[in-house]
Protein backbone atom coordinates (compact mmCIF):
# COMPACT_ATOMS: atom_id res chain seq x y z
CA UNK A 1 0.00 0.00 0.00
CA UNK A 2 0.85 3.58 -0.30
CA UNK A 3 1.80 5.73 2.88
CA UNK A 4 1.38 9.72 2.74
CA UNK A 5 3.49 11.45 5.33
CA UNK A 6 2.90 15.06 6.11
CA UNK A 7 5.83 16.86 8.00
CA UNK A 8 6.52 19.86 9.27
CA UNK A 9 9.54 22.39 9.75
CA UNK A 10 9.28 23.78 13.25
CA UNK A 11 12.10 25.46 15.66
CA UNK A 12 13.96 22.90 16.73
CA UNK A 13 13.12 21.40 20.08
CA UNK A 14 15.97 22.37 22.00
CA UNK A 15 15.99 26.28 21.28
CA UNK A 16 14.33 28.07 23.87
CA UNK A 17 12.04 30.60 21.82
CA UNK A 18 12.20 34.51 22.42
CA UNK A 19 8.82 36.89 22.58
CA UNK A 20 9.59 39.79 20.00
CA UNK A 21 9.16 42.77 22.24
CA UNK A 22 6.24 44.16 19.48
CA UNK A 23 4.26 41.29 20.60
CA UNK A 24 4.02 40.43 17.00
CA UNK A 25 5.16 36.62 17.51
CA UNK A 26 7.79 34.56 18.47
CA UNK A 27 11.33 35.60 16.87
CA UNK A 28 12.00 32.44 14.80
CA UNK A 29 14.37 34.57 12.17
CA UNK A 30 17.96 32.89 12.65
CA UNK A 31 17.31 29.97 15.02
CA UNK A 32 17.65 26.73 14.01
CA UNK A 33 15.05 24.42 12.50
CA UNK A 34 14.15 20.81 12.19
CA UNK A 35 11.68 18.18 11.50
CA UNK A 36 8.80 18.20 13.99
CA UNK A 37 9.78 15.17 16.02
CA UNK A 38 6.76 13.74 16.58
CA UNK A 39 6.84 14.00 12.14
CA UNK A 40 10.48 11.82 12.18
CA UNK A 41 8.30 9.38 14.11
CA UNK A 42 5.66 9.31 11.93
CA UNK A 43 7.73 8.74 8.76
CA UNK A 44 10.10 6.37 10.82
CA UNK A 45 6.55 3.91 11.16
CA UNK A 46 6.10 4.44 7.39
CA UNK A 47 9.48 3.04 6.97
CA UNK A 48 9.27 0.24 9.24
CA UNK A 49 5.91 -0.76 7.78
CA UNK A 50 7.76 -0.69 3.97
CA UNK A 51 10.31 -3.05 6.01
CA UNK A 52 7.57 -5.09 6.65
CA UNK A 53 6.48 -5.48 3.32
CA UNK A 54 3.05 -3.81 4.24
CA UNK A 55 3.93 -0.64 2.45
CA UNK A 56 5.07 -0.22 -1.02
CA UNK A 57 5.52 3.53 -1.56
CA UNK A 58 6.24 6.47 1.12
CA UNK A 59 5.47 9.93 -0.14
CA UNK A 60 6.13 12.83 2.25
CA UNK A 61 4.39 16.49 2.09
CA UNK A 62 5.15 19.55 3.25
CA UNK A 63 3.40 22.83 3.59
CA UNK A 64 5.04 26.12 3.95
CA UNK A 65 8.32 28.04 2.39
CA UNK A 66 10.82 26.88 0.26
CA UNK A 67 12.97 25.59 3.27
CA UNK A 68 10.73 23.28 3.82
CA UNK A 69 12.37 21.55 1.13
CA UNK A 70 15.05 20.55 3.24
CA UNK A 71 12.61 18.80 6.07
CA UNK A 72 11.53 16.70 2.95
CA UNK A 73 15.06 16.20 2.05
CA UNK A 74 15.27 14.60 5.57
CA UNK A 75 12.18 12.49 5.51
CA UNK A 76 13.88 11.06 2.34
CA UNK A 77 17.03 10.23 4.03
CA UNK A 78 15.16 8.64 6.61
CA UNK A 79 13.78 6.52 3.51
CA UNK A 80 10.93 8.18 2.12
CA UNK A 81 10.40 7.34 -1.64
CA UNK A 82 9.52 10.85 -3.21
CA UNK A 83 8.15 13.76 -1.57
CA UNK A 84 5.99 16.80 -2.70
CA UNK A 85 6.34 20.52 -1.28
CA UNK A 86 3.29 22.49 -1.40
CA UNK A 87 5.02 25.99 -1.33
CA UNK A 88 3.71 29.06 0.22
CA UNK A 89 4.82 32.19 2.25
CA UNK A 90 1.13 32.54 3.82
CA UNK A 91 0.47 31.49 7.09
CA UNK A 92 -0.99 28.06 7.43
CA UNK A 93 -3.06 27.17 10.18
CA UNK A 94 -4.36 23.07 10.66
CA UNK A 95 -7.82 23.54 8.65
CA UNK A 96 -5.78 24.74 5.83
CA UNK A 97 -3.40 22.12 5.58
CA UNK A 98 -5.58 19.77 6.28
CA UNK A 99 -7.56 20.95 2.90
CA UNK A 100 -4.34 20.78 1.17
CA UNK A 101 -3.29 17.43 2.10
CA UNK A 102 -6.91 16.13 0.96
CA UNK A 103 -6.00 17.40 -2.49
CA UNK A 104 -3.09 15.47 -1.89
CA UNK A 105 -5.04 12.81 -1.13
CA UNK A 106 -7.19 12.60 -3.87
CA UNK A 107 -4.56 12.72 -6.16
CA UNK A 108 -2.50 10.13 -4.93
CA UNK A 109 -4.79 7.70 -3.04
CA UNK A 110 -2.93 6.36 -0.89
CA UNK A 111 -4.06 3.60 1.82
CA UNK A 112 -2.61 5.25 5.02
CA UNK A 113 -1.63 8.81 5.90
CA UNK A 114 0.63 9.11 8.82
CA UNK A 115 1.14 12.21 10.72
CA UNK A 116 2.84 13.62 14.17
CA UNK A 117 -0.17 14.34 16.59
CA UNK A 118 1.53 17.72 17.06
CA UNK A 119 3.56 20.49 15.68
CA UNK A 120 5.76 21.55 18.82
CA UNK A 121 5.82 25.37 18.08
CA UNK A 122 1.70 25.93 17.55
CA UNK A 123 0.98 22.39 19.82
CA UNK A 124 -2.73 22.63 18.24
CA UNK A 125 -3.01 19.04 17.85
CA UNK A 126 -5.71 19.19 15.07
CA UNK A 127 -4.37 18.32 11.38
CA UNK A 128 -4.68 14.99 11.76
CA UNK A 129 -8.28 14.83 12.90
CA UNK A 130 -9.23 17.41 10.52
CA UNK A 131 -7.94 15.68 7.80
CA UNK A 132 -9.39 12.18 8.89
CA UNK A 133 -12.87 14.39 8.89
CA UNK A 134 -12.84 16.17 5.50
CA UNK A 135 -11.74 12.56 3.44
CA UNK A 136 -14.61 10.50 5.38
CA UNK A 137 -11.40 8.31 6.92
CA UNK A 138 -11.49 6.80 10.65
CA UNK A 139 -9.08 8.11 12.22
CA UNK A 140 -5.82 6.20 15.13
CA UNK A 141 -4.62 9.51 17.09
CA UNK A 142 -2.11 9.00 19.59
CA UNK A 143 -0.77 5.83 18.30
CA UNK A 144 1.95 3.88 20.36
CA UNK A 145 1.56 0.96 18.43
CA UNK A 146 0.71 -0.09 14.59
CA UNK A 147 -0.43 -3.09 13.30
CA UNK A 148 -1.71 -4.37 9.74
CA UNK A 149 -4.39 -6.68 9.99
CA UNK A 150 -6.60 -8.25 7.89
CA UNK A 151 -8.73 -5.80 5.87
CA UNK A 152 -7.09 -2.58 8.09
CA UNK A 153 -4.75 -1.76 11.11
CA UNK A 154 -5.18 -1.58 14.68
CA UNK A 155 -3.75 0.98 16.80
CA UNK A 156 -3.40 0.84 20.33
CA UNK A 157 -3.90 4.71 21.39
CA UNK A 158 -2.36 6.60 24.65
CA UNK A 159 -5.93 7.78 26.30
CA UNK A 160 -6.09 9.33 29.76
CA UNK A 161 -5.77 6.43 31.96
CA UNK A 162 -3.93 4.12 29.81
CA UNK A 163 -3.89 2.43 25.95
CA UNK A 164 -6.96 0.98 23.82
CA UNK A 165 -7.17 -0.45 20.52
CA UNK A 166 -9.30 0.03 17.54
CA UNK A 167 -9.23 -1.09 14.16
CA UNK A 168 -9.91 0.66 11.33
CA UNK A 169 -10.89 0.25 7.81
CA UNK A 170 -8.66 1.60 4.85
CA UNK A 171 -7.84 4.24 4.24
CA UNK A 172 -6.89 5.66 7.38
CA UNK A 173 -5.11 8.65 9.14
CA UNK A 174 -3.15 8.02 12.10
CA UNK A 175 -1.60 10.11 14.35
CA UNK A 176 1.81 9.35 16.26
CA UNK A 177 2.66 9.82 19.89
CA UNK A 178 5.80 9.73 21.21
CA UNK A 179 6.51 5.98 22.23
CA UNK A 180 5.23 4.45 18.58
CA UNK A 181 9.49 4.59 17.83
CA UNK A 182 12.67 5.92 18.13
CA UNK A 183 13.41 7.32 15.15
CA UNK A 184 16.63 6.27 13.18
CA UNK A 185 19.79 8.66 12.58
CA UNK A 186 19.59 9.56 8.85
CA UNK A 187 23.42 8.21 7.73
CA UNK A 188 25.77 10.26 4.96
CA UNK A 189 25.08 7.75 2.36
CA UNK A 190 21.23 8.06 2.59
CA UNK A 191 21.30 11.80 2.80
CA UNK A 192 23.49 11.91 -0.26
CA UNK A 193 20.85 9.29 -1.97
CA UNK A 194 18.16 11.69 -0.75
CA UNK A 195 19.55 14.27 -2.98
CA UNK A 196 18.63 12.17 -6.06
CA UNK A 197 15.19 11.38 -5.28
CA UNK A 198 12.31 13.76 -6.60
CA UNK A 199 10.98 16.41 -4.86
CA UNK A 200 7.89 18.06 -6.65
CA UNK A 201 6.64 21.41 -5.91
CA UNK A 202 2.74 23.07 -6.62
CA UNK A 203 1.40 26.03 -5.33
CA UNK A 204 -2.05 25.80 -2.94
CA UNK A 205 -3.78 27.57 -5.94
CA UNK A 206 -2.98 24.22 -8.22
CA UNK A 207 -5.01 22.19 -5.50
CA UNK A 208 -7.72 24.66 -5.22
CA UNK A 209 -7.31 25.19 -1.58
CA UNK A 210 -8.00 28.58 0.05
CA UNK A 211 -5.45 28.92 2.31
CA UNK A 212 -6.62 32.45 4.05
CA UNK A 213 -5.97 31.79 8.31
CA UNK A 214 -9.66 31.70 10.31
CA UNK A 215 -8.03 33.01 13.60
CA UNK A 216 -6.01 36.03 14.13
CA UNK A 217 -2.73 36.52 16.02
CA UNK A 218 -3.83 39.48 18.06
CA UNK A 219 -0.92 39.25 20.36
CA UNK A 220 2.14 37.11 21.62
CA UNK A 221 3.49 37.85 25.15
CA UNK A 222 5.41 36.15 27.64
CA UNK A 223 4.05 33.73 30.27
CA UNK A 224 3.96 35.13 33.67
CA UNK A 225 7.02 35.06 35.52
CA UNK A 226 7.15 32.75 38.87
CA UNK A 227 8.55 35.08 41.82
CA UNK A 228 12.43 33.92 42.57
CA UNK A 229 12.08 30.91 44.80
CA UNK A 230 14.67 30.09 47.33
CA UNK A 231 17.11 27.16 48.31
CA UNK A 232 16.67 25.37 51.43
CA UNK A 233 19.87 23.86 53.52
CA UNK A 234 17.74 20.82 54.70
CA UNK A 235 14.49 19.04 54.78
CA UNK A 236 13.89 20.35 58.06
CA UNK A 237 13.68 24.11 56.79
CA UNK A 238 11.96 22.62 53.24
CA UNK A 239 8.79 21.13 55.90
CA UNK A 240 8.52 24.19 57.81
CA UNK A 241 8.66 26.27 55.27
CA UNK A 242 5.53 24.34 53.79
CA UNK A 243 4.04 24.28 56.31
CA UNK A 244 4.38 28.06 57.54
CA UNK A 245 4.80 30.06 54.56
CA UNK A 246 2.98 27.73 51.98
CA UNK A 247 0.65 26.34 53.86
CA UNK A 248 0.07 23.42 51.54
CA UNK A 249 0.65 20.67 53.82
CA UNK B 1 -26.36 32.38 21.57
CA UNK B 2 -25.93 29.07 23.36
CA UNK B 3 -22.82 26.82 24.34
CA UNK B 4 -22.62 23.48 24.14
CA UNK B 5 -20.13 21.46 26.45
CA UNK B 6 -19.20 17.92 25.45
CA UNK B 7 -18.96 15.67 28.46
CA UNK B 8 -16.38 13.59 29.27
CA UNK B 9 -17.37 10.64 31.48
CA UNK B 10 -16.94 6.92 32.31
CA UNK B 11 -20.79 6.79 31.72
CA UNK B 12 -21.68 6.36 35.48
CA UNK B 13 -20.13 9.72 36.54
CA UNK B 14 -18.47 12.91 35.42
CA UNK B 15 -14.80 13.31 34.77
CA UNK B 16 -13.64 16.35 36.78
CA UNK B 17 -12.45 17.56 33.36
CA UNK B 18 -16.10 18.77 32.43
CA UNK B 19 -16.67 20.84 35.38
CA UNK B 20 -13.76 22.91 34.65
CA UNK B 21 -15.20 23.29 30.71
CA UNK B 22 -18.46 24.21 31.94
CA UNK B 23 -17.06 27.18 34.08
CA UNK B 24 -15.21 27.92 30.50
CA UNK B 25 -18.40 27.49 28.47
CA UNK B 26 -20.16 29.90 31.57
CA UNK B 27 -17.16 32.16 30.97
CA UNK B 28 -18.32 32.61 26.62
CA UNK B 29 -21.49 34.03 27.41
CA UNK B 30 -25.40 32.19 26.67
CA UNK B 31 -26.91 28.74 28.20
CA UNK B 32 -24.53 26.15 28.61
CA UNK B 33 -26.06 22.87 27.61
CA UNK B 34 -24.41 19.67 28.00
CA UNK B 35 -23.98 16.76 25.96
CA UNK B 36 -23.38 12.90 27.28
CA UNK B 37 -22.96 10.87 24.10
CA UNK B 38 -22.48 7.42 25.61
CA UNK B 39 -24.81 3.90 26.41
CA UNK B 40 -26.64 3.56 29.56
CA UNK B 41 -24.73 6.60 30.71
CA UNK B 42 -27.75 8.08 32.58
CA UNK B 43 -25.72 8.19 35.73
CA UNK B 44 -23.57 10.65 33.96
CA UNK B 45 -26.35 12.58 32.52
CA UNK B 46 -28.22 13.13 35.75
CA UNK B 47 -24.59 14.29 37.30
CA UNK B 48 -24.39 16.54 34.31
CA UNK B 49 -28.02 18.44 35.48
CA UNK B 50 -26.77 18.74 38.98
CA UNK B 51 -23.75 20.95 37.92
CA UNK B 52 -24.50 25.00 38.82
CA UNK B 53 -24.72 27.14 35.75
CA UNK B 54 -25.98 23.85 33.20
CA UNK B 55 -29.20 25.43 31.96
CA UNK B 56 -30.22 21.65 29.85
CA UNK B 57 -27.90 17.96 29.81
CA UNK B 58 -28.93 16.47 26.33
CA UNK B 59 -28.32 12.73 26.54
CA UNK B 60 -27.51 10.69 23.46
CA UNK B 61 -27.78 6.95 24.55
CA UNK B 62 -26.71 4.42 21.93
CA UNK B 63 -24.36 1.50 21.56
CA UNK B 64 -22.27 3.33 18.77
CA UNK B 65 -21.21 5.87 21.52
CA UNK B 66 -20.56 3.16 23.91
CA UNK B 67 -16.76 3.28 23.36
CA UNK B 68 -16.50 6.74 22.62
CA UNK B 69 -14.99 6.56 18.94
CA UNK B 70 -14.00 10.04 17.56
CA UNK B 71 -15.69 8.93 14.30
CA UNK B 72 -18.97 8.20 15.96
CA UNK B 73 -18.82 11.01 18.68
CA UNK B 74 -18.18 13.99 16.13
CA UNK B 75 -21.10 12.53 13.95
CA UNK B 76 -23.27 13.00 17.32
CA UNK B 77 -21.87 16.22 18.07
CA UNK B 78 -22.77 17.10 14.24
CA UNK B 79 -26.12 15.83 14.32
CA UNK B 80 -27.51 18.31 16.86
CA UNK B 81 -24.60 21.53 16.83
CA UNK B 82 -27.08 24.06 14.90
CA UNK B 83 -28.14 26.68 16.77
CA UNK B 84 -24.38 26.58 18.76
CA UNK B 85 -22.30 29.69 18.77
CA UNK B 86 -19.71 27.70 20.48
CA UNK B 87 -18.86 23.90 21.22
CA UNK B 88 -16.88 23.04 23.99
CA UNK B 89 -14.42 19.99 24.75
CA UNK B 90 -12.06 19.81 27.65
CA UNK B 91 -8.71 19.36 26.40
CA UNK B 92 -8.65 15.46 27.23
CA UNK B 93 -7.34 12.53 25.31
CA UNK B 94 -10.96 12.67 24.41
CA UNK B 95 -11.96 15.87 23.45
CA UNK B 96 -8.67 16.27 21.84
CA UNK B 97 -9.58 13.37 19.30
CA UNK B 98 -13.50 14.28 18.31
CA UNK B 99 -13.01 18.57 18.28
CA UNK B 100 -11.01 18.85 15.29
CA UNK B 101 -13.03 16.12 13.19
CA UNK B 102 -16.14 18.39 14.01
CA UNK B 103 -14.43 21.55 13.45
CA UNK B 104 -13.21 20.34 10.03
CA UNK B 105 -16.90 19.34 9.78
CA UNK B 106 -18.56 22.20 10.01
CA UNK B 107 -15.43 23.85 8.12
CA UNK B 108 -14.06 26.00 10.98
CA UNK B 109 -10.80 26.39 12.91
CA UNK B 110 -10.89 25.07 16.19
CA UNK B 111 -9.02 26.49 19.01
CA UNK B 112 -7.08 24.38 20.70
CA UNK B 113 -6.20 24.46 24.81
CA UNK B 114 -7.68 27.57 25.68
CA UNK B 115 -6.18 29.09 29.73
CA UNK B 116 -8.71 31.89 29.06
CA UNK B 117 -11.44 33.65 27.66
CA UNK B 118 -11.38 37.08 27.13
CA UNK B 119 -14.60 37.67 25.14
CA UNK B 120 -16.66 35.47 22.90
CA UNK B 121 -14.19 35.24 19.99
CA UNK B 122 -11.17 35.63 21.85
CA UNK B 123 -9.10 33.67 23.94
CA UNK B 124 -5.10 32.62 25.39
CA UNK B 125 -3.71 29.51 24.60
CA UNK B 126 -0.19 28.55 24.97
CA UNK B 127 2.08 27.98 22.30
CA UNK B 128 5.47 26.94 22.13
CA UNK B 129 5.42 24.52 24.87
CA UNK B 130 4.63 27.09 27.21
CA UNK B 131 6.86 29.52 25.90
CA UNK B 132 4.74 32.34 24.61
CA UNK B 133 1.33 32.69 25.18
CA UNK B 134 -1.25 33.77 22.01
CA UNK B 135 -4.29 35.91 21.91
CA UNK B 136 -6.40 34.72 19.32
CA UNK B 137 -9.79 36.25 17.73
CA UNK B 138 -11.45 33.11 16.38
CA UNK B 139 -13.39 34.62 13.25
CA UNK B 140 -15.49 31.83 12.10
CA UNK B 141 -19.38 31.84 13.57
CA UNK B 142 -19.01 28.74 15.45
CA UNK B 143 -16.25 28.58 17.71
CA UNK B 144 -14.91 24.91 18.35
CA UNK B 145 -12.55 25.04 21.43
CA UNK B 146 -10.71 22.74 23.30
CA UNK B 147 -10.28 24.15 27.05
CA UNK B 148 -7.53 23.70 29.01
CA UNK B 149 -8.81 22.15 32.54
CA UNK B 150 -5.92 23.86 34.39
CA UNK B 151 -6.97 27.57 33.47
CA UNK B 152 -10.38 26.94 34.70
CA UNK B 153 -11.93 26.45 38.27
CA UNK B 154 -14.37 23.48 38.36
CA UNK B 155 -17.90 24.44 38.60
CA UNK B 156 -19.90 23.99 41.87
CA UNK B 157 -23.03 21.44 42.82
CA UNK B 158 -26.38 23.00 42.69
CA UNK B 159 -28.07 23.35 39.58
CA UNK B 160 -30.79 21.13 38.46
CA UNK B 161 -31.19 21.45 34.79
CA UNK B 162 -33.35 19.21 32.87
CA UNK B 163 -32.75 15.91 30.92
CA UNK B 164 -33.49 16.03 27.41
CA UNK B 165 -32.85 12.46 25.20
CA UNK B 166 -31.47 12.80 21.79
CA UNK B 167 -31.55 9.91 18.90
CA UNK B 168 -28.04 8.88 19.21
CA UNK B 169 -26.26 8.36 15.38
CA UNK B 170 -26.04 4.99 13.98
CA UNK B 171 -22.66 3.65 13.47
CA UNK B 172 -19.99 4.80 11.03
CA UNK B 173 -18.97 1.47 10.58
CA UNK B 174 -15.38 2.52 9.86
CA UNK B 175 -13.45 1.74 12.59
CA UNK B 176 -14.42 -0.35 16.02
CA UNK B 177 -13.52 -0.83 19.61
CA UNK B 178 -11.37 -3.89 20.44
CA UNK B 179 -9.87 -3.41 23.84
CA UNK B 180 -8.75 -1.23 26.37
CA UNK B 181 -5.64 -1.48 28.98
CA UNK B 182 -6.57 0.87 32.05
CA UNK B 183 -3.39 1.35 34.88
CA UNK B 184 -4.84 0.21 38.47
CA UNK B 185 -4.36 3.20 40.80
CA UNK B 186 -5.78 3.80 43.99
CA UNK B 187 -4.69 7.58 44.11
CA UNK B 188 -6.01 11.11 43.36
CA UNK B 189 -6.49 10.91 39.39
CA UNK B 190 -3.22 13.30 38.25
CA UNK B 191 -4.70 16.37 36.89
CA UNK B 192 -7.95 16.66 39.50
CA UNK B 193 -4.69 16.08 42.64
CA UNK B 194 -4.23 18.47 44.87
CA UNK B 195 -0.41 17.52 45.52
CA UNK B 196 1.71 15.29 43.12
CA UNK B 197 5.01 13.86 43.51
CA UNK B 198 6.73 12.82 40.45
CA UNK B 199 10.00 11.60 39.62
CA UNK B 200 12.76 11.84 36.85
CA UNK B 201 15.47 9.51 35.26
CA UNK B 202 17.19 9.97 38.92
CA UNK B 203 15.27 7.46 40.40
CA UNK B 204 17.44 5.32 38.35
CA UNK B 205 14.61 1.90 38.00
CA UNK B 206 10.90 1.38 38.35
CA UNK B 207 11.76 -0.24 41.79
CA UNK B 208 13.46 2.72 43.51
CA UNK B 209 10.84 4.88 42.20
CA UNK B 210 7.99 2.94 44.14
CA UNK B 211 10.52 2.42 46.90
CA UNK B 212 11.14 5.90 46.98
CA UNK B 213 8.22 8.24 45.81
CA UNK B 214 5.20 5.93 47.25
CA UNK B 215 5.92 6.71 50.80
CA UNK B 216 5.80 10.41 50.78
CA UNK B 217 3.07 9.95 47.97
CA UNK B 218 0.98 8.33 50.30
CA UNK B 219 2.09 10.71 53.23
CA UNK B 220 0.76 13.44 51.58
CA UNK B 221 -2.43 11.62 49.73
CA UNK B 222 -0.46 12.99 46.37
CA UNK B 223 -0.38 11.70 42.97
CA UNK B 224 2.23 10.28 41.02
CA UNK B 225 4.22 12.17 38.50
CA UNK B 226 6.83 11.32 36.43
CA UNK B 227 9.07 12.70 33.59
CA UNK B 228 9.54 11.88 30.52
CA UNK B 229 13.14 10.28 30.79
CA UNK B 230 11.04 8.11 33.90
CA UNK B 231 8.30 7.27 31.90
CA UNK B 232 10.56 6.09 28.55
CA UNK B 233 13.37 4.15 30.66
CA UNK B 234 10.25 1.88 32.05
CA UNK B 235 10.08 3.59 35.43
CA UNK B 236 6.61 4.64 35.65
CA UNK B 237 3.58 4.07 33.59
CA UNK B 238 3.43 6.47 30.70
CA UNK B 239 -0.20 7.81 31.71
CA UNK B 240 2.11 9.79 34.72
CA UNK B 241 3.88 11.60 32.71
CA UNK B 242 3.68 15.59 32.70
CA UNK B 243 4.70 17.60 30.23
CA UNK B 244 4.04 19.00 27.09
CA UNK B 245 3.23 15.93 25.44
CA UNK B 246 1.68 14.11 28.51
CA UNK B 247 -0.59 15.90 31.30
CA UNK B 248 -0.94 19.21 32.20
CA UNK B 249 -1.04 19.96 36.04
CA UNK B 250 -1.75 22.90 38.02
CA UNK B 251 -1.71 21.05 41.85
CA UNK B 252 -1.27 23.31 44.96
CA UNK B 253 1.98 21.52 45.82
CA UNK B 254 4.38 19.97 42.80
CA UNK B 255 7.53 18.38 44.27
CA UNK B 256 9.82 17.42 41.48
CA UNK B 257 12.49 14.76 42.57
CA UNK B 258 15.36 13.78 40.65
CA UNK B 259 14.14 16.10 38.02
CA UNK B 260 16.21 18.34 35.72
CA UNK B 261 13.29 20.51 34.60
CA UNK B 262 14.02 20.81 30.60
CA UNK B 263 11.22 23.29 29.31
CA UNK B 264 8.92 20.37 28.19
CA UNK B 265 8.43 19.22 31.13
CA UNK B 266 8.08 22.43 32.50
CA UNK B 267 5.17 23.25 30.42
CA UNK B 268 3.22 20.65 32.28
CA UNK B 269 3.49 21.86 35.82
CA UNK B 270 4.72 25.53 35.60
CA UNK B 271 1.33 26.74 36.78
CA UNK B 272 1.59 24.99 39.64
CA UNK B 273 0.85 26.78 43.06
CA UNK B 274 4.33 25.62 44.95
CA UNK B 275 6.77 23.96 43.56
CA UNK B 276 9.42 22.33 45.02
CA UNK B 277 12.28 20.77 43.49
CA UNK B 278 15.05 17.84 45.40
CA UNK B 279 17.86 17.35 42.98
CA UNK B 280 21.42 17.39 43.43
CA UNK B 281 22.46 19.57 40.80
CA UNK B 282 22.69 23.25 41.46
CA UNK B 283 22.69 23.81 38.00
CA UNK B 284 19.13 22.13 36.84
CA UNK B 285 17.25 24.73 35.57
CA UNK B 286 14.03 22.86 37.88
CA UNK B 287 15.22 25.27 40.25
CA UNK B 288 14.54 28.36 38.16
CA UNK B 289 10.83 28.10 38.49
CA UNK B 290 11.01 25.93 42.43
CA UNK B 291 9.63 28.30 44.89
CA UNK B 292 11.47 26.00 47.68
CA UNK B 293 14.92 24.38 45.88
CA UNK B 294 16.93 21.69 48.11
CA UNK B 295 19.92 20.81 47.04
CA UNK B 296 20.41 17.06 47.98
CA UNK B 297 20.96 13.47 47.33
CA UNK B 298 16.80 12.56 46.57
CA UNK B 299 17.47 9.00 48.01
CA UNK B 300 18.23 10.44 50.97
CA UNK B 301 16.51 13.36 51.28
CA UNK B 302 12.78 12.04 50.62
CA UNK B 303 12.85 9.38 53.09
CA UNK B 304 13.98 11.97 55.92
CA UNK B 305 11.03 14.11 54.21
CA UNK B 306 8.43 11.05 54.69
CA UNK B 307 9.37 10.71 58.13
CA UNK B 308 9.20 14.47 59.23
CA UNK B 309 5.51 14.75 58.33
Amino acid sequence: MKVLVPVKRVVDYNVKVRVKADGTGVDIANVKMSMNPFDEIAVEEAVRLKEKGVVTEIVAVSCGVTQCQETLRTAMAIGADRAILVETDAELQPLAVAKLLKALVEKEQPQLVILGKQAIDDDCNQTGQMLAALTGMPQGTFASKVEAVDGGVAVTREVDGGLETVKLGLPAVITTDLRLNEPRYVTLPNIMKAKKKTLDVVKPADLGVDVTPRIKTLKVTEPAKRSAGIKVPDVATLVGKLKNEAKVI
Amino acid sequence: MAVLVIAEHDHGSLKGATLNTITAGLACGGDVHVLVAGHNAGAAASAASQVAGVAKVLHADGASLAEGLAENVAAQVLAIASGYSHILFPATAGGKNVAPRVAALLDVAQVTDITKVLSPDTFERPIYAGNAIATVQATDAVKVITVRTTGFDAAAQGGSAPVEAVSAVADSGKSSFVGRETTKSDRPELTAAKIIVSGGRALGSSDKFNEVLTPLADKLGAALGASRAAVDAGYAPNDWQVGQTGKIVAPQLYIAAGISGAIQHLAGMKDSKVIVAINKDPEAPIFSVADYGLEADLFAAVPELVSSL
